[in-house]
């Protein structure tokens, strides 16, 4: 670093399938601004770096990583508080690192069962029974990372400046972000309160949603293929399709419910709401129209996925957080609160 | 943009409202004599908040035989003044019965109300437990929780509105009748509003009335003759409330008035119209089906307003273009067949409904025979039967018109209390069924059967009037009529309407022969009742009867502010108690008109528009029409008059634009997490909660 200190950034992806890192490369010819305004330091996917360099470098040297995933194996626990010591501004990434996301699931599957399934049915070639947590090679370096009871969201590892949700998280909010942070860093802007979500709109999906709405009532649910002809203008949960549109924020522009699709929660709950999916299943109640409970049993007979419908993206951030067995598994403790 | 979701689930934000940082809580743990004191060891609960929760801000806490009570309530004061209390929590009753008592106390000592919580530990703990240590551990608990919550409670300043000192009483039966002359002779307007050509209602068919046998119209007409007449009375008969809109103090009510055909202006109600008109009706509103009434008629000689109507759907001009034989006789040309239905406007203050009741039908009990078996008679009929203005002047005879009844059997509980149509016991059906038998022994002077479950007299001179008919010689069985039938098995039953019953006192089988059977029918809510009570936002019980606010306690009033109810709407009652429920719905009103403005609750639903995405999922839930939704900015609203704040939208909305003062998600966790924490007895847990 010369003369005109350019800001360092890092991004690294942890429980993740490393879409994230995907659009964060996808703001097109933003990210030549992006390259040009920061000195990346750390950034698996573009560049190779080494964990003891990072660990080389001194504290609050990196003045913003974007982190992305749940935090599932001890090396990822290892990154995320190393990442905080070394880090100004951390953010958590898209959904795996906000609220737990797609591997957030496996939260309903105590680990011996995970692992097991992963390590030992008969499609699987494991002569040396090898598992997270074991030496590969016997005497030589290296050992798998070990694998937690449950996958936790960064902000229950480690403290968190600010939060980008989204799987992945859209590019122009992205661009956004990344503007905002700079323009921080020079000096030139003021950020939000810490523990902020950035990135995303104030309101729901609705907000950004062109299709029409009525008031709500809900006869039954039906899935997407479950339908011949779909009203193209008419709001998706009025159809009967269970729409998540109104409790996930905003910030998506209603891609799903515009292109026909329901949306099914990726950006999260609204700022401030505790628990989304507990949201959506109170509001879902609440207009379904059933006069006996045999009637209602029938309406939510039509979810045929209950968790996958109202926690499909936030269940180890809601107060459920996992399954009794898995919790029990983590002995009870969640860690920090 | 905005902050919030980095916020830890499940916890509840730890920062209190208090400038000075440490709020300064009082606890007031009440015996309620035995009532709490009982069960759960008060003094030990009082020891364990002051000790255990004096880091969550309890600087004092005192039990106290009575809390409600003056000094009860002085100690409060005393302490708020003396300690600096800024917040005040109170174990006692359910907040239904004192949370205003100690509300007050806290207003009269300078703190604002809504910092005071009320926690039930008689409710929910002492009067449902038995285990006084665990019931003494709950009520710990529950304190704890109201201790936490309070700490997030913020002042509240109620809402004003001002009292628009008109009244609208629907339905024109004696008890709005009753509630319409209370407030007129208050000197304040009142709109009546009849559907039925003519006020007077159920009561305007009786020939007497139990227990006094006064003639039912004697003292009727008086009443509605002032009623019709009352300088601050309008009357809006043939009229039907459309829409409400508003809330208390300005209530915004759309009437249909359907077109009389008739101009008042010029009618003299001289009858000649009713007389020369061709066509014939049978009459089965007023003259329940006996007798016939006229194209264009009043529906009984003492109607008030006096003008008739012509009922566009029996008329021979309205049906062909011919006849118009009223118009012909009428002697100051008062017939107007272009009059059009009008749409009128109030604007009232207040609501009173006294839509009264329906007979039940008992053509849902088949084995009664009645509408098979020709001299199976309903209630009603019977009133007309022996009516003197009735359609057989009075005489009591079979359905030929000529033949007089010489048994009579007279059945109870026709439809009530019976678990096949309602549960409930209409009330007025003994005392009905008494009166029948003294009438047909006046009239007649034939042997009378009555067939009862229980003989229920219990009201100022009613169990007299029993003993009289029972002197009288009335035969009383006691039992459930299995059959009426017309099938004889012995000769004595040839001809006759053959009673089937258990008599349960002789514990024997009886057939018994009669020549007409009377059935007491009991009483049903009107069929448009639930209609109603949308149209007015109240609701109906199970049984469709309107709710009262409370019971005991508030049974004129609703759960809608300035909408009240008399009489029978609210379930079966006498005429005295329609009467007195009609005058106390008027002590209500006139208390609202007198005070000229209203302090409304401040407890109350809001939107963040910024938040609302304008689903529209919370719009149709309002049990209260308070949500509306704007087209033009996309986002719902709260009336905030409206709102009784009782939360279904709140917990409806998913994007948690809606909030609900007073019950906030951080105040609601908060509770939640000091009921748990309560049962840890540790630190550890307390510290989570102020970490």
């Amino acid at each position: 670093m010369s003369g005109e200190a350019r800001p360092t950034f890092a991004m690294y992806g942890a429980g993740s399938c490393g879409g994230c890192d995907i659009a964060v490369l996808n703001v097109h010819e933003k990210i030549l601004e992006i390259g040009a305004a920061f000195e990346v330091v750390l950034w698996p996917v573009v560049m190779d770096a080494k964990y003891r360099d990072l660990e080389a470098r001194p504290d609050s040297s990196i003045d913003l990583t974007l982190f992305s995933g749940g935090i599932r194996t001890d090396e990822n626990a290892d990154l995320a508080r190393l990442l905080r010591r070394k880090t100004k501004l951390l953010v958590a990434f898209g959904s795996c690192a906000g609220e737990g996301c797609i591997p957030g699931l496996a939260n309903l599957t105590p680990p011996a069962e995970i692992l097991d399934t992963v390590y030992e049915t008969v499609s699987t070639e494991n002569p040396d029974h090898l598992r997270p947590g074991t030496q590969p090679n016997p005497g030589g370096p290296g050992q798998l990372a070990g694998f937690a009871a449950v996958l936790r969201t960064l902000d229950q590892v480690v403290d968190v400046d600010y939060f980008v949700p989204g799987c992945p998280p859209e590019s122009p909010r992205i661009a956004e972000v990344l503007d905002l942070a700079l323009a921080a860093l020079r000096g030139g802007e003021d950020l939000p309160p810490r523990g902020a979500v950035l990135g995303a709109g104030e309101s729901t999906v609705c907000d950004e949603c062109a299709r029409t709405r009525n008031v709500k009532q809900i006869a039954g649910f039906r899935r997407i293929q479950e339908i011949d002809h779909l009203d193209p203008t008419l709001c998706l949960l009025e159809q009967g399709i269970p729409c998540n549109g109104a409790a996930t924020a905003s910030g998506c522009g209603a891609l799903c419910p515009t292109a026909g699709a329901q949306c099914v929660g990726c950006y999260g709950p609204v700022a401030g709401a505790i628990d989304g999916g507990a949201r959506l299943m109170s509001a879902f109640a609440s207009v379904a129209q059933a006069r006996t409970a045999e009637e209602m049993d029938r309406i939510l007979d039509g979810l045929v996925d209950p968790i996958g419908q109202f926690y499909r993206f936030g269940l180890a951030k809601s107060l459920l957080r996992a399954s009794r067995s898995a919790w029990a598994a983590a002995g009870g403790e969640w860690g920090r609160r | 943009m905005s902050a919030g979701n980095g916020r830890p689930a499940g916890a509840a934000a730890a920062g209190v409202a208090n400038e000075a940082g440490r709020p300064r809580i009082g606890v007031y743990v009440c015996h309620c004599g035995t009532n709490i004191a009982g069960t759960v060891d008060v003094a030990e609960v009082r020891r364990w908040a002051e000790e255990r929760l004096a880091d969550r801000g309890v600087v004092v806490a005192r039990d106290y035989k009575f809390m409600c009570s003056s000094l009860g309530q002085e100690l409060i004061e005393k302490d708020v003044a003396e300690l600096g209390l800024d917040r005040v929590v109170v174990a006692a009753c359910s907040p239904h019965m004192h949370e205003a008592t100690f509300r007050g106390a806290c207003a009269r000592a300078g703190l604002n109300p809504y910092l005071c919580e009320l926690v039930s530990i008689r409710e929910q703990d002492s009067w449902v437990h038995t285990d006084g240590v665990a019931a003494t551990a709950k009520a710990r608990a529950i304190l704890s929780g109201g201790v936490e919550r309070v700490r997030h409670h913020e002042p509240l300043e109620p809402l004003r509105v001002h009292i628009n000192p008109a009244t609208l009483v629907v339905g024109g039966g004696i008890a709005g009748i009753q509630t319409a002359l209370e407030i007129a002779d208050a000197g304040f307007p009142v709109y009546l509003v009849e559907r039925e050509p003519s006020i007077g209602g159920h009561m305007a068919q009786f020939d007497k009335t139990f227990p006094t046998l006064d003639c039912s119209a004697c003292i009727l007409t008086p009443r509605m003759y002032s009623a019709g007449s009352h300088p601050n009375v309008r009357l809006l008969t043939w009229s039907e409330v459309i829409n409400v809109e508003g809330f208390v103090g300005s209530f915004k009510v759309t009437v249909l008035r359907k077109a009389r055909y008739i101009d008042t202006d010029l009618c003299t109600g001289c009858g000649i119209c009713q007389e020369k008109c061709p066509r014939k009706i049978l009459d089965v509103v007023y003259e329940a089906g006996l007798g016939y009434r006229k194209g264009v008629y009043t529906p009984f000689p003492q109607a008030v307003p006096k003008y008739p109507v012509i009922d566009r759907a029996n008329c021979t001009f309205f049906d062909n273009g011919k006849c118009k034989a009223c118009e012909k006789f009428c002697p100051t040309g008062a017939i107007d067949f272009e009059q059009q239905d009008e749409i009128v406007t109030l604007e009232v203050g207040n609501i009173v409904l006294a839509t009264g009741y329906e007979l039940f039908d008992p053509r849902r009990i088949a084995q009664y025979g009645y509408g098979r078996l020709a001299n199976v008679f309903t209630s009603l009929e019977f009133e007309r039967l022996s009516n003197a203005a009735g359609p057989t002047q009075g005489r009591v005879v079979l359905r030929d018109g000529v033949t007089e009844p010489r048994t009579v059997g007279i059945i109870h509980c026709v439809g009530s209390r019976d678990r096949n149509f309602n549960n409930y016991c209409s009330a007025i059906c003994c005392m009905q069924s008494l009166k029948f038998a003294h009438l047909v022994k006046e009239h007649t002077g034939a042997t009378v059967y009555e067939f009862y479950i229980d003989m229920r007299t219990a009201a100022k001179a009613y169990d007299e009037f029993y003993q009289r008919v029972l002197e009288e010689g009335t035969i009383f069985v006691r039992g459930k009529v299995a059959e009426v039938t017309e099938v004889a098995r012995t000769p004595e039953e040839e001809g006759k309407l053959v009673l089937q019953v258990e008599d349960t006192l002789i514990g024997r089988q009886r057939r018994i022969p009669v020549d007409m059977v009377i059935l007491s029918c009991g009483l049903e809510p009107r069929h448009d009742t639930k209609k109603v009570a949308q149209l007015f936002g109240i609701s109906c019980s199970a049984d469709g009867w309107l709710i009262e606010k409370h019971p005991k306690l508030d049974p004129v009033a609703t759960m809608e502010e300035g909408v009240f109810i008399a009489g029978c709407v609210s379930g079966p009652k006498d005429i005295p108690t329609s009467v007195a429920q009609g005058a106390a719905a008027a002590a209500r009103v006139l208390g609202h008109i007198q005070q000229g403005e209203l302090a409304l609750e401040p407890i109350k639903a809001a939107v963040d528009p910024d938040v609302c995405s304008g689903c529209r999922i919370c719009n149709g839930l309002c049990p209260f029409n308070a949500i509306t939704f704007r087209e033009d900015r996309m986002v719902s609203e709260v009336n905030p008059a409206l709102c009784q704040g009782c939360g279904t939208c709140v917990a409806a909305c998913p994007a948690g634009a809606m909030s609900g003062t007073c019950f906030s998600d951080e105040q609601i966790l908060a509770q939640v997490e000091g009921l748990l924490l309560a049962n840890l007895q540790g630190t550890a847990g307390r510290e989570a909660v102020s970490a």
